[in-house]
């Protein structure tokens, strides 16, 4: 392990905690041995150059590497103290309560109101049509998108804008309650004005749900997030309280990423 | 930028610019020279066809009087009754004059052979007739019918060299004349199934064996070759048996559909003898039910890999999507992945339903090619299909057979032009932007 830890986070505060985590991708190993804990109610930012693998990371936290056949992820990753690897896990609730938001806005091809509606009918989380109505308006207005598109909850998700896509498929996460969110990439694909927006929503949701993202722009994990993780070659080289790592890096390539000579 | 054409450099690029433009007039030209001949020869195709089949939506009937004074036919056995006398003194009235036996042989068959029966069920529809003297209109034979319509060929041949003779010729213009010969819509040919007899010959046996057969395809073919994709796209782990089974569901749709018939035949109809028990065997011969069941075997490949292609070319972001708010796989699939692969599903099942439509070879050697006079009335009914119906009619040596080939090409290409109708519908129903 070269892995240098600036900073010994408390295991019993840590909502996510992981340790020694590797994934092979058939015989290539892509995340070589990782220790991380996780926050409760902060957000974890993943930097790094491309390829580091800290998409394939955030991906074993809701096992969403399950779906890739030549995937195999070991160590271990416990999710308030209950090892989400474990056979009794069921994957599905597991998924309910890790919502996930990916690079690229995935809307279904259905009305706005059935995006949201999805997932809390699947789990059965409405009692009644205007409860499911009621977790609708909601999830939309902790995703800050309920104003923009309240008059046309039955027009299709696809057309609106990106960032409006974005935010509704943050709302599809949080229909459904999670406590986790996972952030892959969520503005990569979005202008800087809808790119704010969301930077903004990441901030707010920050209240009520522990949030990781990846990000390959240092300015938004700068302005984001509160605890930083900076992946290289499938490792973790420093973690630590963003401002920290900012300003303070310990590590020489933390630093030459930072500053731009690597990445 | 320098003028650069007055140089050497400048002159070649010049040169070899408008070589690339005459290359590109040339591919232009020759695509759209292959689409107007492929244009070209599709009107000739549907004009012969279209211009053969049309004398056969009509056809001549002449009204001759018919006597149902005698005592021998009753309310009770109309439906029974041999009209055929009836119908004989009902010509030699409507012509009169006519001694001495060869003549009034000929002269009887100018109505059709079939016109007894035709008169049977008309006398059963109306049993008020029974008992009194009625004007009925009943069938020419196929021959008048021929020569009214201009078909016999030369008319001025030797009389030897022709079907119809002379003295038949002016028995028919006579009747003409006197308003005896009406020309009317073929609904004998709608109605009947096969017949020997050109003139009886109708093609809805063979539509409703032919709608049987599609349906027993359709319900077996459809659900099986969905399911199939489904689980090699979804479910299967990609390891060598499941390679395997691919290539060889992809050699399955390059098999010559005769083959499909020797399984049909083997399997369904004698079945394999192993000992101690037959197993397979017991189909109904020439029924619809096992035509199908051969025919959704031909199908699957077909189905299999085009809703494969489809469910293959939705985004894996729309899965991701759905197991990222904690959907099962089942859930992703039904809910999510199989509405956006449905126009490409439905396109690749009508595809192999037309195929199947089409289909004569692996039919004839489980027996479909027999010669079947009755409308099948179930999924074990001796039956027959169109494309055998027109092989057999093709085959016949009557002049009057040849319209109704035409005619029942016809019939089948607006049964696939009415299959692809609801493909595109129901594409268009279906099609959803994302």
């Amino acid at each position: 392990m070269s892995a240098t830890k600036t900073q010994s986070n408390d295991t019993n505060t840590a909502k996510i905690a992981c340790s020694d985590v590797h994934v092979f991708y058939a015989d290539k190993e892509a995340i070589k041995g990782v220790d991380l804990n996780i926050k409760e109610k902060q957000v974890t930012a993943l930097i790094g150059p491309s390829g580091c693998g800290k998409s394939t990371f955030l991906r074993c936290i809701n096992r969403m590497n399950d779906t890739i056949d030549i995937c195999r992820v070991t160590g271990n990753i416990q999710l308030d103290g209950q090892d989400i690897y474990a056979p009794e896990v069921n994957v599905v609730d597991l998924r309910a309560d890790v919502g996930m938001v990916f690079q690229k806005p995935n809307p279904f091809p259905k009305s706005i109101f059935e995006n949201v509606a999805y997932g809390p009918r699947i789990h059965g989380l409405a009692s009644s049509k205007a409860d499911m109505a009621n977790i609708v308006e909601q999830s939309l207005i902790r995703a800050g998108l309920w104003e923009e598109v309240k008059d046309r909850l039955d027009q299709p998700g696809t057309g609106l804008s990106g960032g409006q896509q974005q935010r509704l498929c943050i709302a599809r996460a949080i229909a459904v309650s999670p406590s986790v969110i996972l952030m892959d990439e969520p503005c990569s694909a979005l202008d800087p004005i809808a790119t704010s927006i969301v930077e903004e929503l990441i901030d707010e949701l920050r209240q009520n749900y522990t949030i990781v993202i990846v990000t390959h722009s240092m300015q938004q994990a700068a302005r984001v997030s509160q605890e930083t993780a900076f992946f290289h070659l499938g490792e973790i080289v420093e973690t630590g309280a963003t401002e920290e790592i900012f300003t303070n890096p310990k590590d020489p390539r933390t630093e030459s990423y930072i500053t731009g000579r690597i990445g | 930028m320098t003028d650069m054409s007055n140089t050497p450099e400048g002159a070649a690029r010049k040169k070899r610019t408008a070589k690339r433009y005459a290359a590109e007039k040339r591919f232009e030209y020759i695509g759209l020279a292959a689409v107007l001949s492929a244009a070209l020869f599709l009107v000739i195709l549907l004009w012969t066809i279209v211009g053969n089949a049309l004398p056969a939506l009509t056809y001549n009937y002449v009204k001759i009087p018919i006597d149902l004074t005698t005592e021998k036919l009753t309310a009770e056995n109309a439906g029974s009754f041999d009209y055929r006398k009836i119908v004989r003194n009902g010509i030699y009235e409507a012509v009169p004059g006519v001694k001495g036996r060869k003549d009034r042989k000929k002269l009887r068959g100018l109505v059709s052979s079939g016109a007894a029966v035709e008169l049977r069920s008309e006398v059963s529809e109306n049993p008020q007739w029974i008992g009194t003297k009625q004007d009925i209109y009943l069938p020419l034979s196929d021959t008048a019918d021929l020569y009214l319509k201009n078909l016999m060929g030369d008319i001025t041949r030797p009389e030897a060299e022709r079907k119809f003779s002379d003295i038949e010729i002016k028995w028919t213009d006579q009747l003409k004349e006197q308003g005896k010969i009406e020309s009317r819509f073929n609904s004998i040919f709608f109605t009947h199934g096969a017949s020997r007899e050109p003139e009886m010959a109708g093609i809805w046996g063979a539509v409703v064996g032919s709608f049987l057969t599609l349906l027993v395809t359709l319900v077996l073919s459809v659900p099986v070759g969905v399911g199939a994709a489904i689980y090699l796209e979804e479910f299967a782990p990609k390891n060598k048996l499941t390679g395997f089974i691919e290539i060889n569901i992809n050699n399955l749709a390059a098999v010559p559909s005769i083959v499909f018939g020797l399984l049909g035949l083997g399997f369904f109809l004698n079945g394999v003898y192993l000992g101690w028990f037959t197993l397979g065997g017991g189909f109904p011969r020439s029924a619809a039910i096992t035509g199908g069941i051969v025919l959704a075997l031909m199908t699957l490949p077909t189905v299999i890999i085009a809703s494969r292609a489809a469910i293959k070319s939705v985004p894996p972001s729309i899965r991701e999507a759905a197991l990222g708010i904690g959907a099962s796989k089942v859930q992703a699939t039904f809910h999510h992945v199989l509405p956006l692969a449905m126009p490409g599903i439905l396109t690749g099942t009508i595809i192999g339903m037309a195929g199947a439509l089409g289909e004569t070879a692996p039919l004839l050697l489980i027996g479909m090619v027999a010669f079947i006079v009755d409308i099948p009335g179930g999924f074990t009914e001796p039956a027959t299909v169109l494309p055998v119906q027109i092989f057999m009619w093709a085959d016949f040596p009557e002049i009057g057979f040849q319209q109704k080939t035409a005619a029942a090409i016809l019939i089948l290409l607006c049964f696939l032009i009415a299959m692809n109708a609801i493909a595109v519908w129901l594409r268009n129903k279906f099609e959803r932007r994302w």
